[in-house]
């Protein structure tokens, strides 16, 4: 069986088959414009998800200053809603879900042995027209008005008779933009996966961020189109009055648009988790170590994520009076995914039993992601109850349960995968004493923001809501966490400027400065335009391992392949 | 028709087609919620008052879509066959039929906005016009696919090298082709 797919991935040999040649030499800084390279593509995904993390994050800060205090004047009410809704678009759809498909995009060929993706064109198309679809959401602060109705942009709030101005229908169609390039850059990352793979590496053999970035990649296509179906149901009825979510007496159903955005929504959860899995299932070896405990299971318990992910959206609208047998249905499918996202912290964790562990800023990072996604992880079980996520429904329990995936989890990964992969992308180390700075700012400063506000959310602080009464606690829990917010501010700019500093002058890395085992770092730091001058043979999942110790090779020989 | 050039598909099928196909996964979940919002909404379709639809005529509008499946089933093998003369006319074939379910949908689309049922009409009209719409859109796509491809073959442009050209086409065709026959079953046979 795995024979077979050997003899079915080399490299194609008619020419047709190969990616296009780069058109960009010679260009200087332009060539940035005309790239086709998914090297140069990855880093400009990269860079634009870092300008709009910027944007994000002083969204999140100014938040964080009008809630400071109770009965506080810093934004309006209006701003306010301006505000966390382009604060939660803008984390999502332009940092945390861009800066992943940035990265496979740069590691996936590298880690699979190939000399480009699949479909070079399309995916310099795919990263323009997602960057133009970030521009368009901001554009509409030419008109005025920016969206206002929160990333899930409820129905009929959104209609225009609640929302008559033009932020929202911006939004709509920077949405619907992203998502095209989205598409585009998923498409390119599952052929590569399937079509270009170095003679030898079988599907048991894929590095698992590879793995986790392919069914991340399955994800995007089924869950995108859903989304932008419903987007342009809602630009229908904003622009040409339909009547698809306007309860009124033409038909029309607001619930509609909620199984439609949930359907995306709930999918869209793991397309920002697969990939953090897929970092930390690389680095926690790498540092401990030791091969991955249960290879196997973590790639499984991916797949069985990903197929869950389809069967849980409505635990979103628990509240909204679906009736008992469907909340009791999908509160159990919800308890189901646990399952699989359980297995993993087991085997992360027994992978870094008995390891001689390094403790470098990336595993530091991938450590503190195991305990803050655990934590986010029982809140998030604790919300499939559906008494108590009728009891903690739109109050900042929530807030502080997707903060502690998507910060203490998915942004952690990414930060223990930046320090990891940093020496590959630009031939330097970043800065380890920054790093550890970082770190432990990032850590007391997350914890300090988000922790508090379990609190406040039990004792009853509703979210989405500009400001709060003086009730007992509540201005010393927000202080706390105003204050936590700028402290992780503080971890921001020393990792921006770890970045740039170690981009000028840190330590010059070598081809594999970790001692990793994976393909990309088979090649030089930074890679050259063709990516490999040659591979390895690939026996194992640690090919560059056994290349290093033949006489301990995780490759044990088979009658089949005698000849290898 | 037995003999012709093997196809290369099989054990090594090419970037393109494996992209299509990846693609077509993308796209039914994009009619899936059109076609789910359809019936969701189906229930408040009688609010309004409104003409029917007319189903025998689009059902025989239909069949030319349908029959459309085949006649580039037969323009791919005459491709591989290498028999380029016979592969323009199935293809020249194929884009009349598309043509002509076309026509069909315009003609229903007529009759409709002459009896004031417009896409603002009521939540009928919305999910109707937005479901067949799209599809039509596809439609067209395919037809702008399959002129250039039939033209590239006229100028001489196209030969054995573009074969998951000509395949992955195939592959949208029939998909499109599929999806009418989901749209027709839900908004003219089941939710009227």
């Amino acid at each position: 069986m795995a024979q077979k797919s050997i003899a079915a991935s080399p490299e194609p040999a008619d020419p047709h088959e190969l990616p296009f040649p780069p058109l960009n030499r010679g260009w200087g800084w332009l060539a940035w414009f005309s790239t086709t390279d998914h090297k140069k593509i990855g880093v400009l995904y990269m860079v634009t998800s870092l300008f709009f993390f910027g944007v994000g994050g002083i969204e999140a800060l100014l938040i964080r200053l009008q809630l400071a205090a109770p009965n506080a004047r810093v934004l309006t009410p209006q701003e306010y809603d301006a505000i966390f809704t382009m604060h939660g678009t803008t984390m999502i759809f332009l940092v945390v879900m861009p800066i992943f498909i940035g990265l496979a995009n740069f590691m996936v060929p590298l880690m699979v042995g190939a000399r480009d993706v699949a479909f070079p064109r399309l995916n310099a198309l795919g990263y323009w027209v997602f960057l133009l679809g970030g521009i368009v959401i901001y554009l509409a602060l030419f008109t005025g008005s920016l969206a206002n109705a929160g990333w899930f942009s409820y129905a009929p709030l959104s209609e225009s008779a609640f929302s008559s101005r033009p932020g929202l229908d911006y939004w709509i169609v920077g949405l619907i933009e992203t998502g095209v390039g989205t598409i585009g850059a998923a498409v390119n990352l599952l052929v590569t996966v399937v079509r270009y793979r170095a003679p030898g590496l079988t599907w048991w053999r894929l590095p698992l961020f590879v793995w986790m970035m392919f069914i991340t990649s399955l994800l995007i296509l089924f869950a995108l189109t859903p989304l932008n179906a419903g987007l342009i149901m809602l630009l229908g009825d904003r622009i040409l009055h339909m009547h698809f979510f306007r309860a009124n007496a033409m038909g029309g159903s607001a619930i509609l648009w909620q199984h439609i955005f949930w359907f995306f929504g709930h999918p869209e959860v793991y397309i920002m988790a697969l990939p953090a899995f897929g970092i930390i299932s690389e680095v926690i070896p790498v540092f401990s170590r030791k091969p991955i405990f249960g290879y196997k299971f973590v790639a499984g318990s991916g797949i069985a994520i990903g197929l869950l992910s389809f069967a849980v959206w409505a635990h979103h609208m628990f509240a909204v009076g679906l009736g008992v047998p469907l909340n009791a249905a999908f509160g159990a499918t919800s308890m189901l995914i646990a399952v699989p996202t359980g297995v993993k912290i087991f085997n992360w964790s027994t992978t870094m039993f008995q390891g001689r562990l390094r403790l470098d800023t990336p595993l530091l990072f991938a450590a503190a992601f195991i305990i803050q996604f655990v934590i986010g992880g029982i809140t998030g079980v604790m919300f499939a109850a559906v008494p108590l996520d009728w009891a903690l429904t739109d109050s900042y329990f929530v807030v502080a349960h997707f903060h502690y995936v998507l910060f203490g989890g998915s942004m952690f990964a990414l930060w223990a995968g930046m320090y990891y992969w940093f020496p590959k992308l630009t031939g330097r180390m970043m800065d380890n004493r920054m790093g550890k700075w970082h770190f432990w700012l990032a850590v007391v400063g997350f914890n300090m923001t988000f922790f508090v506000q379990h609190i406040l959310g039990i004792m009853g602080m509703a979210r989405r809501t500009y400001t709060y009464p003086d009730l007992p606690g509540y201005f010393a829990l927000n202080l706390i966490s105003t204050i936590g917010a700028f402290i992780l501010a503080a971890a921001v700019l020393v990792f921006l400027w770890n970045l740039v500093w170690s981009f000028r002058h840190g330590e010059v890395a070598g081809d594999n400065p970790w001692d990793a085992w994976t393909l990309e770092w088979a090649t030089t730091s930074p890679p050259p335009e063709h990516n490999f001058d040659r591979l390895p043979p690939v026996r194992s999942a640690r090919p560059l391992f056994d290349l290093a110790h033949p006489d301990i090779a995780d490759h044990v020989p088979s009658p089949a392949e005698g000849h290898a | 028709m037995t003999t012709g050039t093997a196809p290369t598909t099989g054990t090594t099928m090419n970037r393109h087609k494996i992209g299509m196909l990846f693609f077509i996964g993308s796209e039914i979940f994009f009619f899936l919620t059109l076609l789910s919002s359809y019936a969701y909404l189906s229930g408040a379709f009688g609010n309004m008052p409104r003409t029917n639809l007319a189903v025998p005529r689009t059902f025989i509008f239909s069949l030319f879509l349908f029959s459309s499946s085949l006649t580039i089933w037969f323009a791919e093998r005459s491709f591989h066959a290498r028999r380029y003369g016979a592969y323009r006319l199935w293809m020249l074939l194929t884009i009349a039929l598309g043509l002509t379910f076309l026509t069909g949908q315009g003609i229903e689309y007529t009759e409709l906005i002459r009896h004031g049922v417009t896409l603002n009409y009521d939540v009928f009209a919305s999910a109707f016009f937005t479901l067949t719409g799209f599809h039509g859109l596809h439609v067209i796509t395919g037809l702008i696919m399959l002129g250039t491809l039939t033209g590239m073959s006229f100028a001489g442009k196209l030969g054995p090298e573009n074969e998951s050209a000509v395949a992955s086409l195939a592959y949208y065709w029939h998909f499109v082709d599929a999806v009418w026959v989901a749209v027709f079953s839900v908004a003219y046979l089941i939710f009227v």
